[in-house]
């Protein structure tokens, strides 16, 4: 959800004039913050549910993680601040800056997570840098022609005439680069990290890993035929299930280990009982959410209006 | 070179401290647009239309802050306390996520229909909007300050080889300290917002510009702070003496009491200058009684002193005893303050006194200070626990090298100088360009019947 946001901002530079870029802005004004809300759930989760992964994790990542924080951090003030200036140059660039940064630190630590984290008795016990190596530096990027696409076909969605034109080029090209990047990393991922490579050719996992690429090549094959075709709403939800089939294809490949190669899922588990309140808690709320979330979508659905949202 | 443990410390404390500045104008000033949006629908007078564009722009901007150094703190406690998340997990993350679900979301969520959505929907869905966003940060408020309260007054739990396994979430959540640090917390955020209408409110009747709106901006805010001021004062009252019962060698470093009073009771002191090596005060002006009076209401209540608890249990007094008066002090001064504009009220004067309006404008931002030399208290005050009398903060941080936090504490300082001083250029750029009165209200917001508003400029700029 926050990645069409941060793909946005990528984008920004592609902009040609002050309107335009008011234009791409104004397409995620509205949802930012809730999308983003999306992430903070994400990161409260891994607490919440694996308390031990949160703990091992975030200290080894420590780098990543608050650089992409501070990402966050410019992306989320250039909205409003932009909004309010007379000179727009400085906060262009620190929402594309900040969107940029954000993407980047999200696949180093993605990379980081499956190159392994030295633990020792439950908790941290590498260096600082040890999720810095090529494999991270190149999901980074991968991610950040992924935003890239996924942006690109959102924009699709919600402009018209030379802007959309100019998207769906982009979205085009991106999505090649990012089917090339996919098809890297699967095949780096087992040289990365072995025990990938014998989770795959084993029972149970043999019998439906397969299902996760041969979907993501489905859904591009769908989103090359839809963009041709120029569609509007199909090249969106194809890209979604796209990055959905890598990200199901990733846990099924990491499975059981939630902090490669050492913690499992069941080892870094919080007790039932913490388990069990947040279930409810979520059983309850996540429905509402949804279902204002939905809401909120259909109230500023349609085609982007040229002139700049001011409140 | 500085230890982990303390530039931790110090990192989670600029950027709690910076936080903390946002949200609380955000609780604070949402209800106060909730009620001008009440009496725009209600009253139809045009005057609250333009009174909530204008405030709201303020409020947006704000917001924006707020939630971006929200994250940060979310992140920090797997960051720079790992030990302490791993240890304390099972009972305090769920508060976290609770809060995520139940406030994050609808905060964000109907945030968008409020600021951006009044054309797109019925009059009484954007009120909806306004007041679900109010609630929610209100909401998001109270799960924080259980998850901090739970800290100071653990409950709900049992230790298992180290581990905090919850046994009992209503406990845990409705812990002693929990009911009157939200309210405290919650008193705090609405004041220092409503003074902070009051005085800039003040600054444009000074400038004799947009006469008509502020007036009634000033006189909403006055009568709201008439309420709060006092009620805070009491609420802080109820504080201390929770503070006396489950924490007293805080409350012995917040008074500067060294020895536990026996045949008479504990002395008030005003002033102190603390003396740790001595554990004593090198010099003290002090109330007799005042002190049992004030945490046990009665003259000889006993008072333990701080030389009860090993020195390595104790915080820090120096900074503790100034940091609370500080924050009393600037409670009666807004009360007087109150008591003030009572007075010119009765004698109708409330908006032409220059003295009164120029007062307004310099003291508004106190109510901020007074909620940041609050947070000193009990944050420090908590010292060296980071789970009252069960975990030392030392015990918690994450094995990380000191280098890792001299990087992030480095740029947090940069960024946050960077931001907080773009918030304060851009709000001031907001008051410079004052209400706007001419955009046209839309449509679907115009009511039949409206009031429209007669604004007097006695400037012509």
């Amino acid at each position: 959800m926050d990645g069409f946001g941060l793909g946005i901002g990528i984008l920004f530079p592609t902009a040609r004039d002050e309107e335009e870029r008011d234009q791409l802005m104004n397409s995620i004004a509205p949802i930012w913050d809730a999308n983003q809300t999306w992430l903070v759930l994400g990161a409260g989760a891994v607490f919440v549910a694996f308390p031990v992964a949160y703990g091992v994790l975030f200290s080894a990542l420590y780098i990543p993680l608050l650089t992409f924080v501070f990402g966050l951090i410019f992306r989320g003030v250039a909205f409003e601040f932009r909004a309010n200036a007379s000179r727009k140059r400085p906060w262009n660039r620190a929402f594309f800056l900040g969107s940029l940064v954000a993407a980047m630190a999200q696949g180093l630590t993605l990379g980081g997570i499956v190159s392994g984290t030295k633990v020792v008795g439950g908790r941290f016990a590498g260096g600082p840098l040890d999720w810095l190596n090529p494999f991270s530096l190149a999901v980074g990027i991968a991610l950040i022609f992924g935003y890239i696409l996924i942006a690109s076909t959102y924009l699709i969605l919600k402009t018209a005439g030379a802007v959309q034109e100019r998207a769906y080029d982009r979205a085009f090209w991106s999505s090649i680069i990012v089917l090339a990047f996919m098809i890297l990393i699967t095949f780096w991922t087992p040289i990365h990290y072995p025990l990938v490579l014998k989770f795959w050719f084993h029972p149970p996992r043999i019998y439906f890993i397969w299902c996760f690429p041969l979907t993501g090549l489905m859904a591009f094959y769908v989103l090359f035929k839809s963009l041709e075709a120029r569609r509007e709403v199909s090249p969106f939800f194809c890209t979604v299930v796209f990055f959905l089939s890598g990200y199901l294809g990733l846990i099924a490949s990491l499975y059981p280990y939630a902090v490669p190669p050492n913690i499992t899922f069941h080892g870094a588990a919080a007790q039932p009982e913490t388990l069990h309140f947040t279930l409810w808690g979520v059983a309850i709320t996540l429905p509402v959410v949804l279902g204002y979330t939905i809401y909120t979508y259909a109230i500023f659905r349609g085609k982007v209006e040229k002139a700049e949202h001011h409140y | 070179m500085m230890d982990t443990i303390l530039l931790s410390r110090i990192q989670f404390a600029v950027t709690t401290m910076f936080h903390i500045l946002f949200p609380t104008l955000t609780i604070g000033l949402s209800p106060y647009l909730v009620l001008v949006e009440f009496l725009w629908l209600w009253t139809r007078q045009e005057i609250y239309y333009r009174m909530y564009r204008f405030w709201v722009k303020i409020f947006a901007i704000n917001f924006a802050v707020g939630v971006v150094s929200g994250v940060v703190l979310e992140f920090e406690f797997g960051t720079n306390f790992s030990n302490f998340s791993q240890r304390v997990g099972n009972v305090f993350s769920p508060l976290l996520a609770f809060e995520v679900m139940t406030a994050f979301f609808l905060e964000a969520g109907f945030l968008g229909i409020m600021l951006f959505g009044w054309e797109k929907v019925r009059p009484v869905i954007h009120f909806l909007a306004t007041c679900l966003v109010s609630f929610g940060s209100i909401l998001s408020g109270f799960w924080i300050l259980t998850a901090n309260s739970w800290m100071q007054t653990p409950a709900g739990y049992s230790l298992v080889e180290g581990k905090f396994m919850v046994t009992d979430f209503q406990s845990a959540i409705f812990n002693p300290s929990t009911l009157n640090r939200v309210g405290h917390m919650t008193m705090a955020a609405f004041e220092a917002s409503v003074f902070t209408v009051a005085g800039l409110s003040a600054y444009y009747l000074l400038k004799e510009k947009h006469i008509t709106i502020f007036r009634r901006s000033l006189g909403m805010a006055l009568v709201t702070a008439a309420a709060f001021a006092p009620l805070q004062i009491f609420l802080g009252d109820v504080s201390g003496r929770q503070v006396f019962h489950h924490q007293p060698a805080k409350l012995a470093a917040m008074e500067a009491h060294w020895e536990t009073n026996s045949r008479r009771g504990a002395p008030f002191a005003v002033i102190a200058f603390p003396d740790p090596g001595r554990e004593s005060n090198s010099f003290e002006i002090a109330i007799p009684d005042g002190l049992s009076l004030l945490v046990t209401h009665s003259l000889e209540g006993r008072v333990l002193g701080l030389k009860e608890f090993l020195r390595q249990d104790r915080p820090n007094v120096t900074v503790l005893f100034w940091a609370f008066r500080g924050m009393v002090g600037i409670g009666f001064l807004l009360f007087f303050l109150v008591l003030w504009s009572v007075i010119l009220w009765r004698k109708k004067k409330i908006f032409e006194n220059r003295t009164f309006l120029w007062t307004l404008l310099v003291l508004h931002p106190l109510g901020f200070v007074a909620t940041e030399l609050g947070w000193i208290v009990t944050e420090m005050g908590r010292q060296p626990w980071l789970v009252y009398n069960l975990m030392r903060t030392e015990e918690g941080i994450s094995p990380i090298p000191a280098g890792n936090v001299v990087w992030s504490l480095s740029l947090f300082l940069v960024i946050f100088l960077t931001i907080g001083s773009s918030y304060f250029y851009y709000i001031l750029v907001t008051l410079r360009r004052g209400p706007d009165l001419a955009s046209p209200i839309p449509l679907v917001q115009r009511p039949g019947g409206m009031k429209p508003l007669l604004e007097i400029n006695r400037k012509s700029t």
